[in-house]
């Protein structure tokens, strides 16, 4: 069974671009379009990786990383962030809260593949 | 793999609208004085967001731009810059640019000049930067607080990474080339925190390994004894060789985001000088943070010394100290913070409109055989099987899938405060808008349509509408001009209205100007509201100058045609000194007409009753004959053409004008009478297009099913009175 991805972006076009890209590469993806979103589709399918975008209404990506590090489940949970972002203060602040790995937006669909093995065996 | 990113683009842009709608929104409410973080927050993620999209398809000119304007907003965010008007206007006018440069990425539109924009903006960055230092600036703390441990913050800024904006030209420039035989050397231990984190050192070496890479040697000399053993906590150095062809890019990208935790220490080893295979000479190379965030440069991560391993490793025990063993408390309550009803994504998907349109046509169907049914039944009847019952809910479910299509009218509504803005720029004259209902809910078809009609009356409304601020100083108004803009919905009907508080419409001059240009005889009797309704007459235009505004060869005449196109109608009021009003009556939805239904030459018609201005039953000698082609019916001392339907469609009928009813009705093309046999019923006809059946037939807008089953063809007045002024009735009937 090929891995599954949650990714999480309050962009439409984000998604699809997303799930084309890694449809693509062999993965199942599936999404949610903010943070608090987000957390109630990491119960529902418990992805095998979770990517998530930062500035996002509602709940924004710190919050639902640190939420999703706080449940036990999770703790092994790889999350990657992807954001326009890419100063270190943010970077740091994603690491505090429990992101395993940073891509900057715009991204490559051949970088983005990287990014993933690297934390997703 | 194209189409469908063609696809996701067209979704992109449709963001890209939605988002400028939301800062446009967002400024305008900055503007009047609301500096909310929320307000704040809400501007910068639009704009955030159409950088990411825009970066992802390539428009590099949108990314760039988006940036500035986005780092001019993360700093009001931040509150180290501070909302003030002038900050506020340069936003705005920011947002202006940004909005061209998405037309310009649509490919609508040529390259907008920001060099204007862009250095606004820079301004604003730097004389925060001022204001910084004139002021209390944070400087770093010379000694730290805490002994021996370094402020972990410096460790984080001195060790961030790659600010690597993607783009392809990264992977088109060549590499550094290096000598064959050189090689690096990678010493790396992965931090606790990295674990905790979820990271996986193998798959990091794995990765490594792609590159070329193989593990010469693993340090195991830092595993304790096994009852000190922490499984969470890592222990392993490796130590790996990569050819030195390998950019040094690429291996900075597999630590990228672990570095600033761990032990990464990476050396060149050239051929002259080969280092010891087991103890590197640390290459220590730093870079000014904050000369990598702007500048771009590649920036070439550092590697973590002794010392900041060690405050770091400090830092985690004092952190793990310090926090009781439980769970990172839940994030901030969110929820009840603000829950705002806008905000409130709800769920939605996209569907395709071609789909909706079925649907709407199928239940068109629907109630058309409901009322079929209701026909043939017996009164009794009708009442058993619960006929009524099925009616509603057939209702309901029109009324359902109409809403399906229907949209807030917001989306019209969108470019006008950019445009007031231009239009305050070019006629110096100050202007401010007043929006109400812009949540008003209208279908699709009819807000694409009613964009410029629209633009014409805001632009009719600057510029005619309300004064120079001189005059209305003399006239004891305010100097600021105000437009209303508003929509509501009253039955199947929406109304919009454009408002302006205004000089009024000068009906002396009107007049006047209609006499010369011969639209009406001087000796015409007029009512104010007839004289009112001449500034919509074809050829009408009442500026003293062509101004570059209004005056642009079109008039309120296209307003009014492109309004009847729609089914609907415009109104004006005017009060003199007090301003204008003018109304565009729209239906709410472009499938279903409001209809008369009339008899011609005994066939059945539905004529579109947004046009039809009365019915006569003419006296005898109402009608006249002025040639052997042409009658007229006299109004009231008003000459109005009357045409017959034997002209139009060559039908069989030999009545006289006299034994008939005359309908009279209007058009951009003014007013005619048709001659009718009776005039049978009014009622809501669902619309059905011909155009897929037969060629285009003038006179003609599609065909409708009636209650009984037949069929009744639907009249297209403005062609058919265009047809009238321009066309010998013989040369139509042919």
């Amino acid at each position: 069974m090929s891995k599954l991805i949650l990714t999480v972006d309050d962009s439409a076009s984000m998604r699809m671009l997303l799930k084309t890209s890694l449809t693509a590469q062999g993965y199942r993806i599936e999404s949610a379009n903010d943070g608090q979103h987000g957390l109630e589709r990491m119960d529902e399918v418990k992805p095998d990786l979770l990517i998530t975008d930062i500035n996002m209404p509602k709940m924004d990506g710190f919050e639902l990383i640190e939420a999703v590090r706080a449940r036990h489940e999770f703790r092994g949970t790889p999350i990657l962030v992807l954001s326009t972002e890419f100063s270190d203060e943010k970077k740091a602040r994603a690491r505090s809260a429990g992101a395993t790995g940073w891509i900057t937006k715009p991204f490559e669909a051949t970088k983005l593949g990287a990014a993933i093995r690297r934390v997703c065996p | 793999m194209s189409d469908e990113l063609d696809e996701i683009q067209a979704i992109f842009f449709e963001e890209c609208t939605e988002g400028l709608t939301t800062a446009e929104q967002g400024l305008s409410a900055m503007q009047a004085g609301d500096v909310s973080a929320e307000t704040i927050a809400g501007v910068f993620r639009a704009v955030h967001s159409i950088k990411g999209g825009a970066g992802a398809f390539g428009h590099a000119d949108l990314t760039a731009f988006a940036h500035k304007f986005e780092n001019v907003l993360d700093e009001v965010r931040a509150g180290k810059i501070a909302p003030t008007p002038g900050v506020v206007k340069v936003m705005l006018s920011s947002f202006d640019v940004l909005s061209d440069h998405v037309e310009t990425a649509k490919g609508l539109a040529p390259r907008p000049n920001d060099a204007a924009a862009l250095a606004a903006l820079e301004k604003v960055l730097a004389d925060k930067g001022a204001a910084d230092e004139s002021g209390a600036a944070p400087a770093p703390a010379p000694a730290p607080v805490i002994e021996a441990a370094p402020a972990p913050a410096v460790a984080e800024d001195e060790f961030g990474f790659t600010p690597v904006a993607f783009s392809l030209d990264d992977f088109d420039a060549p590499a550094a080339p290096a000598a064959d035989a050189a090689s690096w050397t990678i010493r790396f231990k992965p931090s606790r925190a990295a674990l905790a984190n979820a990271s996986e050192p193998m798959l990091l070496i794995r990765e490594l390994e792609t590159l070329g890479a193989t593990i010469e040697s693993v340090d195991v000399s830092d595993v304790p004894p096994l009852r000190d053993l922490d499984p969470e906590d890592a222990y392993f150095t490796w130590v790996l060789s990569m050819p030195g062809d390998v950019p040094r890019n690429d291996i900075d990208d597999c630590f990228d985001f672990v570095a600033p935790d761990s032990l990464i220490e990476i050396t060149r080893n050239e051929v002259e000088a080969p280092a010891p295979a087991f103890i590197p000479v640390p290459v220590i190379e730093a870079t000014a943070p904050e000369a990598a965030l702007e500048d771009l440069i590649p920036f070439v991560p550092v590697m973590a010394t002794i010392e900041d391993l060690t405050a770091q490793v400090q830092q985690v025990v004092a952190d793990l100290a310090a926090t009781p063993m439980t769970p990172t408390p839940a994030p901030a309550p969110v929820e009840s913070a603000a829950p705002k009803p806008a905000s409130e994504a709800s769920q939605t998907i996209r569907v395709d409109l071609a789909k909706l349109d079925l649907l709407l046509n199928l239940v068109g169907e629907l109630v058309i055989r409901n009322s079929i049914l209701a026909d043939r039944l017996s009164p009794a009847d009708r009442q058993r099987v619960e006929l009524p019952e099925l009616a509603r809910l057939t209702r309901q479910i029109q009324d359902n899938v109409m809403s399906l299509r229907a949209q807030p009218i917001k989306q019209a509504f969108s470019r006008v405060p950019r445009m007031l803005r231009d239009l305050s720029a070019e006629t110096g004259k100050q202007i401010e808008l007043e929006t109400v209902g812009e949540t008003t809910e209208v279908d699709k078809g009819v807000i694409e349509k009613i964009g410029d009609p629209l633009t014409h009356m805001i632009r009719n409304a600057a510029d005619h509408g309300l004064e120079s601020t001189e005059e209305r100083l003399a006239a004891g108004k305010s100097p600021v001009g105000t437009i209303k803009l508003s929509a509501e919905q009253k039955g199947a009907r929406i109304f919009v209205r454009v408002q302006d508080n205004g000089r009024g419409i000068n009906r002396e001059r009107v007049k006047a100007k209609a006499i010369e240009k011969g639209i009406i005889s001087p000796d015409a009797v007029l009512s104010n509201e007839e004289i009112d309704q001449l500034i919509c007459a074809p050829g009408f235009s009442t500026a003293e100058t062509i101004s570059n505004i209004s005056g642009r060869g079109v008039g309120m005449d296209v307003v009014r045609s492109n309004v009847e196109a729609l089914g609907g109608r415009v109104e004006i009021h005017s009060v003199p000194g007090e301003g204008t009003t003018f109304t565009m009556i729209l239906p709410l939805t472009l499938a279903i007409l409001d209809g008369m239904i009339v008899r011609l030459a005994s066939q059945r018609f539905v004529l579109p009753l947004a046009h039809v201005l009365e019915t006569v039953q003419p006296e005898p000698g109402q009608v006249k004959r002025t040639s052997p082609d042409t009658e007229v019916i006299d109004m009231r001392g008003e000459y109005v053409p009357v045409k017959r339907a034997t002209e139009i469609f060559g039908l069989n009928d030999d009545r006289l004008v006299e034994d008939s009813l005359v309908v009279i009705v209007e058009s951009e093309h003014g007013k005619v009478g048709l001659v009718v046999d009776t005039i049978d019923d009014r009622r809501e006809v669902v619309i059905k297009s011909l155009d897929q059946n037969l060629h285009p037939i003038r006179g003609l807008g599609g065909a409708t099913i009636l209650g009984d089953g037949s069929i009744a063809l639907i009249l297209d007045i403005e062609a058919l009175v265009a047809s009238t002024s321009r066309y010998t009735p013989k040369g139509l009937a042919a």
